[in-house]
């Protein structure tokens, strides 16, 4: 008898976050037989800790923007390695996406009239974020999740999978595990819609939580499919880096927006020093136009602070490494100063940043109102991911669809604040539908009870190594791991220490096979990070060769030894595949040329 | 380019020359205990865990430290770290908190910090409670049902003062403290017929949503059980995210209970003036 539990769907979604939510949602309204599957209890994804806002262009507050303008500020913060026709698809389809979630119920702030109220944000030339307050992710999932539990989708909570199972080149399921009881579940399926988010956990300083492990990119390379841009991770320019226990938590770009500031330790407003050629004709170069950009006047710039988060993050740790940081290794993010142009300043922050004034006052002791914020780079998001076709989300491996964070190509070599959201709508949707279809186009398919065996005996491996003996401990070669990641893989980069990181990932890799846990197979902790330790391992050498393979500097990935942007590089992504001799290998594929008529875009918005 | 630097106001920082934040906290004793309950659905025990104490430490970061030092194994839920995602609920020194929230300099290090789960809810190990119910008492309450759009777009309009009113219920987390505290579920058990102040917030969102045209008033009567309640305002006070439980969402919805079922004037009038709700 087979030591687990069967369920039969037609798609299988595997995240529970946005992208997951949409793309259950989407395949369910399309007729489909819906299983979702999700790490957490519903609600608990990384979406609920989206701050900012939704990136869409429905020109409420300023009727110069239009998806055309939303498209050509999508490119040019990806520095253009971005899939375009996702990005064209993106900038097109926001704007329905999210009245769509106010037919579900979402409450956004209201202009004055009475429509959706939208916001600056870094990169985006027109105020463009749907938001509330500074909590839009926690109205999203929210109103996603609220929608879902009512169309028959059937919710499998606290759940991971450990392996994609196929059948002649094509996915025909997953084994995974429930957290409680430590059972294993088989999800036989004609599709699968992998929306797991990200890789954050590979690093030691993070905004991300113990979900971000890599899971759908691991899983979908090890069944196959194809990875690219995995060199590209971004680091947000403020996460909290005081007091200790907090450090990585992340502090939103609506500060700055909003009219925050960046100050050194002296107090000067360094952003100013070194504006990129390519955003200087957007770019304010005085204190009082930065000023009145946030304050809604159209005629204005926007100021330095709201320059793409890749190269904020690097000014911020420039400024550090040169002696001018705050006492605790940052900068200081100043909103309080506003109270010198506006009134009500302190009421109108609080209203403003609600969760940013009450996680500083509970967490740091520090009042935003009256007091700068010490903040510095935080790992947060990662471009790279599944490759994807544009218009469909199917990766490379047939049946095999991917969303959201966990896949490539919309946001290229950086994304831009408010865009995972709007991504996760756009695309959750559409790989849902495709997903739905290929399912119903598709005959069933067998599952290899012989995969099936050979996954749940390499998950009971831990418990049969036991733990203590000479094994290091699961908790502790994660943490070696997101050492070195962050020492060698992290903001600034160089050949030596990459080559060095992969000595130790393949050292780590080791120890992670002998890991051994403790205890039984309920709810145990040790057990399921031992499982996520393969998948944050194969991540972390995937973001590495890349990273070493791409001798240029560009977007999220910067490169001390090649500092400068190399056109030659422009025209490639990074692929990578897992070769036949069970090698992970590399390739570049040049990027398709753009049509004339998104080039033409491209031109008018320069 | 800009010359003129602009300093932050330096009153509050104490600082002169330099930007330095303030951190007032004293030094915090170098380790402390935890007493943290062990156990599954049989049953468990406190046990004591000694682990070192840095500044600005949250329980669940001492709760960390002991599952990656000495119980790799001990079961705990958790996921944004920032009060942001109500994962984390458990009752340290016997109240209803999010651990990620819960100083350590709050507490009396001196004698051992009690983690214990929630008690309202069946456990399933260690710190973690089957919270299903939950989950599952959200699907027996009438979905949202917008009016017809305002727009030819299919759009509507709202008012921010309007949408303000239900932003407050729609800020709750779902950790469940509320549904932990309530002593209609605690200490009386009645989840068949009460549906507790979580999801008593969560009718108020919808009934008081500016577009909402279902009317719940019957079901809260009678499937959702309001009347259970009798204002005790423990759910408000333990509430993480400020919402005012009772006064904002359950006395309101009370009234329209009674507005609907007791109020013989109210009854009469409403035969005539049937279509949409208050």
């Amino acid at each position: 008898m087979p030591d687990y539990q069967t369920f039969d769907h037609d798609v299988l979604v595997v995240g529970a976050g946005g992208a997951g939510l949409r793309a259950a949602i989407a395949a369910s309204a399309a007729g489909a037989k819906v299983g979702l599957v999700c790490k957490s209890l519903l609600g608990k994804a990384h979406t609920v800790m989206a701050e900012g806002g939704v990136a869409a262009a429905l020109a409420n507050v300023d009727d110069r923007d239009s998806w055309r303008v939303h498209f050509a500020d999508t490119m040019r913060g990806g520095q253009y390695l971005n899939n375009w026709r996702m990005a064209e698809l993106h900038a097109r389809e926001a704007p329905d996406r999210v009245r769509e979630l106010e037919a579900w119920g979402a409450l956004f702030d209201r202009t004055p009239d009475g429509r959706i109220l939208q916001r600056n944000f870094g990169g985006h030339k027109y105020p463009r974020l749907a938001h509330v307050g500074d909590r839009t992710g926690l109205e999203m999932i929210r109103t996603l999740q609220d929608h879902a539990v009512y169309q028959g989708i059937d919710v499998h909570m606290e759940c991971t999978l450990v392996r994609l199972l196929t059948d002649g080149g094509r996915v025909a399921g997953a084994l995974g595990y429930d957290r409680e009881r430590g059972r294993f579940r088989l999800f036989r399926c004609r599709a699968i819609v992998l929306a797991t988010g990200g890789i954050g956990r590979a690093y030691s300083i993070t905004s991300n939580s113990w979900e971000y492990t890599g899971d759908g990119q691991a899983l979908a390379y090890g069944a196959g499919a194809a990875l690219q841009d995995m060199e590209f991770v971004q680091f947000h320019p403020t996460g909290m880096i005081w007091p200790p226990s907090v450090r990585g938590i992340l502090v939103t770009e609506g500060v700055r927006g909003e009219g925050g500031v960046l100050l050194n330790r002296q107090g000067k407003r360094f952003m100013f020093d070194d504006i990129p050629e390519n955003y200087r004709n957007q770019t304010a170069d005085n204190e009082e136009e930065g000023w009145r950009y946030t304050q809604g006047d159209k005629s204005a710039r926007r100021p330095p602070e709201l320059l793409t988060r890749d190269h904020v993050a690097r000014s911020i740790l420039r400024e550090v490494r040169e002696g001018r940081g705050s006492p605790h290794g940052g900068v200081f993010l100043d909103i309080a100063w506003i109270k010198r142009r506006l009134p009500q300043a302190r009421e109108h922050i609080i209203k403003k940043l609600p969760s940013m004034y009450h996680q500083f006052k509970q967490l740091a002791d520090i009042d935003i109102t009256t007091t700068p914020m010490e903040v510095g780079p935080t790992t947060h998001y990662v471009m790279g991911g599944i490759r994807v076709d544009g218009d469909t989300q199917r990766s490379t491996l047939p049946g095999l669809f991917a969303a959201g964070e966990c896949a490539a190509g919309l946001h290229g070599a950086n994304r831009l604040g408010g865009n995972s959201l709007s991504d996760l709508l756009v695309f959750g949707k559409r790989a849902g539908e495709f997903a739905a279809a290929f399912a119903r186009e598709h005959a069933g398919v067998t599952v290899d009870s012989g995969q099936v065996e050979d996954a749940v005996r390499c998950a009971l491996a831990p418990f049969e190594r036991g733990a203590g003996a000479d094994g290091r401990g699961p908790y502790q070669v994660q943490q070696d791991l997101q050492t070195m990641m962050q020492e060698l893989v992290g903001i600034v980069r160089t050949e030596p220490e990459m080559a060095r990181a992969l000595d130790g990932i393949a050292r780590l890799a080791e120890q992670a096979r002998q890991v051994g846990v403790a205890g039984n197979r309920e709810y145990n902790p040790g057990w399921h990070t031992a499982l996520d330790l393969p998948n944050l391992l194969t991540i972390s050498e995937a973001v590495t060769r890349a990273a070493i393979e791409r001798r240029e500097s560009r977007g999220g990935h910067f490169r001390e030894d090649f500092p400068e942007k190399d056109p030659t590089w422009g025209k490639f992504n990074i692929v990578v595949r897992r070769g036949s001799d069970g090698r992970m290998q590399l390739s570049r594929e040049p990027i398709p040329p753009l049509p004339a008529e998104l080039a033409a875009i491209i031109e008018e918005q320069k | 380019m800009a010359t003129e630097t602009l300093k932050p106001d330096l009153a509050d920082t104490g600082a002169s020359e330099e930007l330095e934040p303030p951190h007032r906290q004293p030094d915090p004793p170098a380790t402390a205990t935890f007493r943290v309950w062990r156990g599954d659905r049989e049953g468990g025990q406190l046990v004591d865990y000694t682990t070192s104490v840095s500044p600005g430490m949250v329980v669940l970061d001492a709760i960390h430290q002991i599952q990656a030092d000495q119980a790799n194994d001990l079961a705990v839920r958790w996921n944004c770290k920032a009060g942001k995602c109500g994962s984390c609920s458990a009752e340290v020194n016997g109240m209803p908190k999010l651990m990620c929230m819960t100083r350590l300099s709050e507490l009396p290090l001196e004698k051992p910090v009690t983690v214990e789960p929630m008690r309202s809810f069946p456990p399933v190990k260690d710190l973690v409670t089957d919270v299903s119910w939950n989950f599952r008492v959200k699907t027996r309450i009438k979905p949202f049902r917008p009016r017809a759009p305002d727009a030819a777009d299919g759009t509507w309009r709202m008012t921010q003062p309007d949408v303000d009113r239900v932003q407050e219920f729609r800020k709750c987390i779902e950790c469940f403290l509320c549904q932990d505290v309530c002593h209609v579920l605690r200490d009386h058990q009645l989840q068949e017929e009460f549906i507790g102040p979580r999801f008593l917030v969560h009718v108020a969102a919808l009934e008081m949503h500016p577009l909402d045209v279902e009317d719940r008033v019957a079901d809260l009567r009678r499937a959702h059980g309001i009347g259970y309640c009798n204002i005790t305002k423990c759910c408000t006070q333990v509430c993480p995210e400020h919402i005012t439980i009772t006064d904002n969402a359950i006395i309101p919805l009370k009234e329209r209970v009674v507005d609907e079922f007791f109020d013989p004037l109210g009854r009469v009038l409403k035969v005539f003036s049937r279509g949409g709700k208050a």
